[in-house]
């Protein structure tokens, strides 16, 4: 078997001061070419920081201090800064957040759009402006010409995470890293979005590491899944065979806490706080407290 | 899709203005004549007689009660009569308008200073990845905004006018370099009219006390804008473009630095408001003959008419800058623009 697409072996992180609170602690993970890999976990477990070290884009009070990742057998961490600026926005992309904060509020969109080609494939004139009118159309925009020229505040926020969507694929990278895409969007847009990144996700071949705390979301879009908690993995493998039987308590905990449609009236279940305190527990006995949260 | 200028003047900042103004025309009218102090008595020779001092105070409407003055003065006020002034005996609108573009010109003088060194080191120091670059940039920078601008003022005095005695330690121009010019900006009219020796001649009067107005500003514009770059720096749209390939230097200057002038201009115009107070002292240490200046003669000489037609046109000049802060942050903010 080949090298896989995407492999993370014993990443740790930390804050850069004094004391050093560990935020992640030995996550590994493996994506394959145009797998769907979903990162799990509650507000805080460190997924966006996994996604950002991927990305080189890691706040400077963040610093990573142990690991490697792979990108096609090539470690990132220990990269040429030229090469993997290369890397970066070609063959790994980002669909971020907010879309309210994703794009500058005082750029066309059309611009913001197109920088990945302009930049990277030296495209102009015409050719830029067909480019980005298909793009636009992929993401099922009617009116292309006219979207190009607005402003992000005068687009909805369905509307902005389609453009951040397009923009991700508009390089046609091997690799993306979607952090939360549908969590700041209303109920009726995030399943578009979501059926939207999965078909062009198929369509492109493009591997994802696909990060969300929404378990329904999961079962949804992801092939394989790693669910973190405070740093850690807690539980990894094919999405349907963990949601039919996790092995875990806290994945199990996760599930319950996840509403379903399918469920009528259950309602959400907290997360007991026997299995809380065992993660703690066990937390503990690597040496390291609960990082900054719960 | 350009909005019409009209729309884009903040009309119920106007109205408020003028109620601020009207509000500060009152409070300092009131004040000036209930504080201690006879502006007949500077005047008078020690020979006159109660009749004659009585007759000086008559005419100049200070027999009256407040009241009564203030509506008299107000009558002649929104006419644009501020009255004559006690001590020099010249129409007050005339004597503040014979100034004020020396202020203007000082203050403006400052503000660029303070803009391009602000601006210039808060872009350097977010730039520069070396420690002591960031460090002596930080250091400074404290040091700046602790000083206020009359100590900068004296010691440049010190430094260049006694010590090495480079430049001109007083006045706005050498009195032997004629001016034939038909406005008091001299240094405005002498960029226009393309006369180097009047508007170098200027500028070496002037580079000395806005230099000392403009260190603190630029200070603060400094603190503010490294802040709000590097948050601006940590939203999501520069870490993408960073993964998109720009360089942190086009980011900087294409992406970020216009979304972080934003609060900073605010701040700017705030505190280009509180250099205006500044010219009183500053403008003194260097006997330039601004509005500043006059505004102390002003008050030695319990001068009422010209210290109430100075508090307004402080007041006015306040309003102004905020004004034009609110109208710039509509250029700069598309959704000012267009919503
Ligand atoms: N800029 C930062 N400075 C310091 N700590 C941070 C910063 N960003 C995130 N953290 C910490 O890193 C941990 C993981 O955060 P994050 O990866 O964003 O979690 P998640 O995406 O799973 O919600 C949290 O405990 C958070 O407090
Ligand atoms: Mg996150």
């Amino acid at each position: 078997m080949s090298a896989p697409l995407l492999e993370i072996s014993g990443l740790s992180a930390r804050l850069r001061r004094p004391p050093h609170s560990p935020l992640l602690r030995s996550v590994s993970l493996t994506v394959a070419a145009g797998e769907v890999h979903g990162l799990v976990g509650e507000s805080g477990a460190g997924k966006s920081t996994i996604g950002k070290a991927i990305l080189d884009i890691l706040p400077d009070a963040i610093e990573l201090c142990g690991g490697t990742i792979r990108f096609a057998g090539e470690d990132l961490t220990t990269m040429p800064a030229a090469r993997l600026r290369k890397l970066l926005g070609t063959e790994i992309a980002l669909i971020p957040q907010d879309p309210m904060t994703a794009l500058n509020p005082s750029r066309q969109v059309g611009s913001q759009l197109t920088d990945g080609l302009r930049l990277r494939r030296g495209l102009k004139g015409a050719a830029l402006k067909q480019k980005a009118i298909e793009l636009l159309r992929d993401v099922q925009i009617a009116d292309p010409e006219r979207v190009l020229a607005l402003y992000p505040h005068e687009i909805s926020g369905g509307m902005r995470q389609r453009i951040l969507i397009a923009a991700a694929f508009s390089l046609d990278p091997k690799l993306i890293i979607a952090d939360e895409p549908t969590t700041a969007l209303d109920v009726t847009v995030q399943k578009e979005v979501l059926r939207m990144i999965r078909n062009m996700q198929k369509i492109h071949g493009t591997g994802v590491v696909f990060v969300t705390h929404d378990l329904g979301v999961v079962a949804q879009v992801c092939d394989r899944l790693t669910v973190l908690y405070g740093g850690m993995v807690v539980e990894q493998g094919e999405t349907a065979a963990i949601l039919a039987s996790p092995s875990h308590g806290y994945t199990r905990a996760l599930i319950d806490a996840t509403p379903r449609h399918d469920r009528a009236g259950t309602g959400m279940q907290p997360i007991p706080a026997g299995i809380v305190a065992d993660l703690k527990a066990q937390l503990s006995r690597y040496g390291f407290g609960p990082s900054g949260h719960v | 899709m350009r909005v019409p200028f009209l729309a884009v003047l903040p009309w119920r900042s106007l109205l408020l203005a003028m109620v601020t103004l009207f509000g500060v025309a009152v409070v300092s009218f009131v004040l000036l004549r209930v504080v201690p102090g006879d502006p007949i008595a500077m005047m008078i020779s020690p020979g006159a007689s109660p009749e004659d001092i009585m007759r000086l105070r008559a005419s100049y409407g200070l027999d009256r009660s407040i009241p009564v003055q203030f509506v008299i003065w107000l009558g002649h006020a929104v006419t644009g009569d501020f009255g004559t002034s006690i001590s020099m005996r010249q129409d007050v609108m005339h004597l503040i308008a014979g100034r004020l573009p020396a202020t203007t010109e000082l203050t403006l003088l400052a503000l660029v200073i303070a803009l391009v060194l602000g601006i210039g080191t808060a872009v350097l120091s977010t730039l520069s990845r070396r420690k002591l670059v960031g460090a002596a940039i930080e250091n400074g920078n404290g040091i700046l905004l602790a000083v206020p601008d009359f100590v900068w003022a004296l010691t440049f005095v010190v430094l260049f006018g006694v010590a090495w005695q480079i430049l001109p330690i007083s006045g706005r121009i050498d009195p032997r370099i004629s001016t034939d010019f038909a406005t008091n900006f001299v240094l405005f009219e002498g960029l226009l009219r393309l006369r180097p020796a009047v508007v170098g001649d200027v500028l070496a009067h002037m580079i000395m006390p806005a230099f000392a107005l403009a260190l603190p500003l630029a200070a603060v514009i400094m603190r503010v804008l490294k802040g709000a770059l590097e948050a601006e720096g940590q939203q999501d749209y520069a870490l993408l473009a960073k993964i998109r390939g720009r360089s942190k230097l086009r980011i900087t200057l294409q992406e970020t630095l216009r979304n972080a002038l934003v609060p900073t201009l605010a701040l700017t115009g705030v505190q280009f408001t509180f250099m205006f107070g500044g010219t009183v002292i500053v403008e003194r240490i260097f006997s330039y003959p601004g509005i500043g200046n006059l505004a102390i003669d002003a008050v030695i000489n319990r001068d009422l008419p010209l210290i109430q037609g100075l508090i307004l046109v402080f007041g006015l000049i306040f309003i102004l800058i905020n004004l034009a802060v609110e109208a710039s942050f509509a250029m700069l903010n598309p959704r000012l623009r267009h919503g």
